[in-house]
């Protein structure tokens, strides 16, 4: 299996971790169908990146999984955001944003700004 | 820490297996029904939400081989399934497995043998805490050409606050003293020692303690330090030892302590290493001359440096000192006799001396182990030329060419891995009856064990030669052109080259290196014929020694065998009682230096020797190794006299003093003159009682000539004989010759001198045959093993060169089939086969000659009267080899003339 380039697998972490702070806990389905709800359809979730990044994310120990009802009484499996994971979230958000932000005055600058 | 959790899960998972994945399909079971109800919702067919669901999807499978690799260790897991399919490729062909096993199992199970031996005596050489900082120290007068003359107290004083040593101890060399009060006198070794030396060493006793370093009784103190094989021996292991009194040679000492088992006393000689008692004693007072720079003792003298001082800069140190030293004193270290003092790691004087033979059984064992392994090679690339239709079509479906390797590289190493435990386990089992060969005169004999580090060894030999021998053929059976295997492959075509050159470079190594083994052996064979062959000088066949011991105690005056003339009454009463005992023809008593053979360095108690108008201080003079005889001694051992005369009854103490020396001295001392008739003095007899007058002139009456007494190998030594009617000696050997039954002698003896006094010990009865061949039993070990190893090579060798030559004429039998067809005579199809062995042997021999060569070079100290070019040794080696080449080749070449063409084309 040949890797997805670092940044997509890295943003799709922060996306599931981001859905699951939102939206408590919730199964494989559910994740995938929210964030590309979220992305107005423009984000097509592979299934084949998001299972195996969900077990990766549980060994790391960001979430945890457990078997449960979902709403129409099927044996799902629901993913919920541990307390470690929580504050993973948080600090990748202010660094992703600190990098958005960084991204966005480079796009912002035109030649006339430079001294 | 994120990184060591996952690898541990995924550990864990590899464990429990299969559970994961059924959770993932259930979960994605799951995931396709929500969507497919979500669809239904957008308001799809059922058919259409179903197709789609599953197209959003995707590839099932890929999913769950993504899931997978996340979920576990593919590398582990493929190593495993490697591990698998090795096993699988072993069990289908159990007679190449087997060979290929137990040809590793002989490689490395000799190797980890010779390497258990090296561990115990080598790595190992000595039990005591930081060995390294402990060094032997050696007084030479490089001057006057004396060795080893011992150190003065006064020396030893400014040694110890040199600052260069933490301690200095001095010891005796070694001795024998009575314990009476047992049951039977027994004679026992005993050292007397100064009080430091256990601090030395750094061993503190089991029960009770070792002597007070700071101890400052000039004599001995009477205490007494006792082995814990004579407590548990003597004393039934007697917890109140403690305080209990000793008599020794009629002194009374009290034990303070009991060395835990295991300690042994390092020393060069027999009497040293077998040392059960320890005596301190300042060697400042009675009965040790008075402590004068010039009064050296007979001793040994051990040293622990000061921490993190290396030998090289101790020495520096060490030679500053003996330079001021010989500027303060320059009477007492005449400048001529150029006095140094040597530092010596004192492993180096344990195990110095067999460390050639046990090195070159190394290089040897190294060889056969190399050989085995290029067999097994060999065996594998033959095996591969079966498989390339398998290799060629697992590749041509796209397997990467390094999974390959790595899967014939798990496969070679399983084999050598089974190899070497097989090895391993018959050494282990065979230990007690492997341990039987090796000499009993192998210093550490006793700390041989096969233990976790031999295994440790053994394993990583196995893996060392498993990847690099496995990794070739590996490497070459995964390496041809594709379609030209698959299109030529089972067509009976010549196959790979490449393959058959390295098979072919595989065999001439082997035969080389065998015939590297083959010249040392063959050296090595003809040098211990001439050993055994050489004239000793002296005629050890129908002799045998007994050895006695008299008592010296501290006090003169309670001797009984103080003078000669004392001692003489008892000498000639035991050697009248043994002449009458049955068988014997001859009797005749000496001291242990006249011992031919059985004592090493130590036990020669050499003298110096001050010629008259020549030398003036003992400290000038050079030593000579001087036995003290009784007259009966030289017929009875056949050593010829050359000129004047040999002792007779009126060489009495009260007569003027004589001596009989060898050739070797008359050379050595009066070159071009006649000795007879010359005039020295020996001085410095620890042997003999302090006497306040000088010695007298002893007037040098005969020259005998040369024997071998110290060792096959070398020349004579210069000796100087004095009779022991002249001379008292304490611990005697009684020499007998005739019929005689070792068995028995030893009783009989017993029983005659205690008939005299009841006393005495008698013990260590042995034939000179027997000494004769104990004195060459490292050497014969070395010679026999080196054989062994040689003599398995070339088996390994013959079965490397029948295989190859097999192979080559079944990839030709077609070749072969059609010029029989063609009508080529049989005989010229056998020679064609046999050329190509005999190629293969050529060039095998000559690589080979041109590494014995090397080899026997560095090997030229453990010859004796052989050169290291000696060309009757490397013919027969080469012809042997050739001859046996030949004979492999023959049957593979008999096999060639007898196909059947027809038979052949057809089934091609």
């Amino acid at each position: 299996m040949k890797e997805k380039p670092d940044v997509l697998q890295g943003t799709l972490a922060l996306m599931v971790l981001k859905t699951l702070d939102v939206l408590g806990a919730q199964h494989g389905w559910g994740i995938a169908r929210r964030i590309e709800q979220i992305s107005g359809d423009l984000l097509d979730v592979n299934q084949g990146t998001l299972y195996p990044l969900l077990l990766k994310l549980e060994h790391e120990g960001s979430i945890a999984s457990e078997w449960g009802a979902s709403e129409n009484n099927r044996r799902a499996r629901f993913y919920r955001l541990t307390a470690a994971g929580r504050k993973q979230l948080q600090a990748e958000t202010r660094e992703w944003e600190q990098t958005a932000a960084i991204i966005a005055r480079f796009f912002k600058v035109k030649a006339e700004d430079l001294p | 820490m994120k990184f060591l959790r996952r690898f541990f899960l995924r550990v864990t998972n590899l464990a429990t297996g299969r559970g994961a994945d059924q959770r993932l399909q259930d979960e994605l079971a799951e995931h396709l029904a929500l969507q497919i109800e979500e669809n239904l919702r957008a308001g799809m067919s059922s058919a259409e939400a179903r197709r789609q669901a599953a197209l959003k999807l995707g590839a099932v499978q890929a999913i769950r081989e993504g899931h997978h690799d996340e979920q576990s260790l593919p590398f582990i897991e493929n190593l495993l399934f490697d591990l698998r399919y090795a096993v699988r490729m072993l069990l289908r062909s159990p007679g190449f497995s087997f060979i290929a096993i137990a040809t590793m199992a002989l490689g490395i199970g000799a190797t980890t043998a010779i390497y258990s031996v090296i561990d115990a005596t080598l790595l190992h050489p000595l039990p005591y805490p930081n060995p390294t900082e402990l060094v032997l120290l050696e007084g030479d007068l490089p001057g006057v050409g004396a060795r080893d003359v011992g150190i003065s107290v006064p020396e030893w004083r400014d040694l110890e606050s040199s600052g260069i040593f933490r301690s200095v101890s001095v010891s005796g060399t070694g001795a024998d003293v009575n314990l009476t009060g047992s049951a039977q006198p027994e004679r026992l070794s005993y050292k007397h020692v100064t009080p430091n030396f256990f601090a030395v060493f750094g061993v503190d006793a089991q029960l009770g303690r070792t002597f007070d370093p700071h101890d400052a009784t000039p004599g001995f103190n009477l205490e007494a330090v006792i082995s814990d094989g004579l407590w548990k021996r003597e004393f039934g292991a007697d917890p109140h030892i403690v305080g209990k009194a000793l008599r020794l040679d009629n002194d009374l000492y009290h034990v303070v302590g009991v060395m835990p088992r295991g300690f042994r006393d390092l020393g060069s000689t027999s009497e040293e290493r077998n040392t059960e008692i320890w005596l301190a004693a300042g060697m400042a007072g009675a009965p040790f001359p008075p402590p004068l720079r010039g009064s050296r003792l007979q001793s040994r003298t051990v040293a622990r440096l000061m921490p993190g001082l290396s030998i090289v800069a101790a020495q520096g140190r060490l030679d500053a000192l003996v330079a001021s030293l010989k500027k303060q004193y320059p009477a007492e270290y005449p400048s001529q006799t150029a006095w140094t003092v040597r530092l010596i790691p004192l492993s180096e004087n344990v195990v110095g001396s067999v460390r050639p033979s046990l090195l070159l059984l190394f290089g040897a064992v190294g060889l056969v182990l190399l050989i085995s392994c290029v067999n097994v090679a060999n065996l594998l690339l033959a095996r591969a030329s079966g498989r390339g239709r398998e290799i060629a079509v697992r590749q041509a479906l796209g397997a990467q060419r390094t999974r390959l390797i790595r899967q014939f590289l798990a496969e070679s190493l399983l084999l050598f891995l089974l190899g070497g435990i097989a090895g391993f386990a018959i050494l282990f089992f065979a230990r007690k009856f492997l341990l039987q060969l090796v000499p009993e005169s192998l210093p550490h004999l006793n700390d041989i064990s096969i233990n976790w580090g031999v295994l440790g060894f053994a394993l990583a030999v196995s893996v060392a030669a498993g990847t690099v021998f496995g990794l070739a053929p590996a490497w070459l059976m995964t390496r041809f052109d594709l379609i030209g295997t698959l299109r030529q492959e089972g067509r009976g075509s010549s196959g790979s080259r490449e393959r058959s050159r390295a098979r072919q470079i595989l065999v001439i190594s082997e035969l080389a290196l065998s015939l590297v083994l083959m010249v040392a052996a063959g050296l090595l064979l003809r040098s211990f014929r001439d050993l055994f062959q050489v004239q000793p000088g002296f005629n050890p066949a129908r002799v045998m020694a007994v050895q006695t011991w008299l008592p010296g105690p501290n006090d003169p005056s309670a001797d009984i065998y103080r003078t000669a003339t004392q001692e003489s009454v008892l000498l000639r009463e035991i050697l009248r009682r043994s002449r009458t005992l049955p068988g014997v023809e001859e009797a005749a008593v000496g001291d242990t230096t006249a011992l031919p053979l059985g004592h090493s360095d130590g036990d020669l108690n050499p003298l110096p020797l001050l010629r008259e108008g020549i030398e003036t201080m003992d400290n000038q003079a050079p030593v000579i190794a001087s036995p003290i005889v009784s007259p009966e001694y030289f017929h009875l051992l056949g050593m010829p006299l050359e000129r004047g005369r040999l002792f007779n009854d009126r060489d009495l103490e009260d007569a003027p003093p004589v001596a009989i020396i060898n050739q070797a001295a008359a050379r050595m001392y009066w070159p071009k003159q006649d000795p007879v008739g010359k005039r020295v003095r020996l001085r410095l007899d620890s042997r003999e009682p302090l006497r306040s007058a000088k010695p007298a002139w002893t007037t040098i009456v005969g020259v005998i000539a040369d024997a071998r007494t110290e060792s096959l190998a070398d020349a004579a030594i210069p000796q100087i004989y004095r009779s022991v009617y002249q001379h008292p000696a304490k611990s005697l050997a009684i020499f007998l010759r005739g019929q005689l039954d070792p068995s028995d002698l030893s009783a009989q003896v017993r029983s005659q001198v205690q008939a005299v006094d009841a006393t005495l010990p008698v013990f260590h009865a042995e034939t000179l045959d027997d000494v004769l061949a104990s004195s060459l039993s490292v050497r014969r070990f070395s010679m026999e093993m080196v054989a062994f190893f040689a003599a398995t090579a070339l088996l390994l060798a013959g079965l490397g060169i029948y295989g190859t030559i097999s192979y080559v004429v079944n990839e030709q039998r077609r070749e072969i089939a059609i010029r029989l067809a063609l009508g080529a005579q049989r005989g010229n199809i056998l020679k064609m086969v046999l050329r190509r062995g005999l190629g293969l042997a050529a060039a095998g021999a000559g690589l080979g000659v041109a590494g014995a060569l090397l080899v026997s070079h560095l090997m030229a100290g453990l010859l004796f009267g052989v050169s290291p070019n000696d060309l009757t040794t490397f013919a027969g080696v080469t012809i042997v080899l050739t001859g046996v080449a030949l004979a492999a080749s023959y049957i593979p070449a008999l096999r060639a003339m007898r196909l059947d063409p027809i038979t052949t084309l057809h089934s091609e």
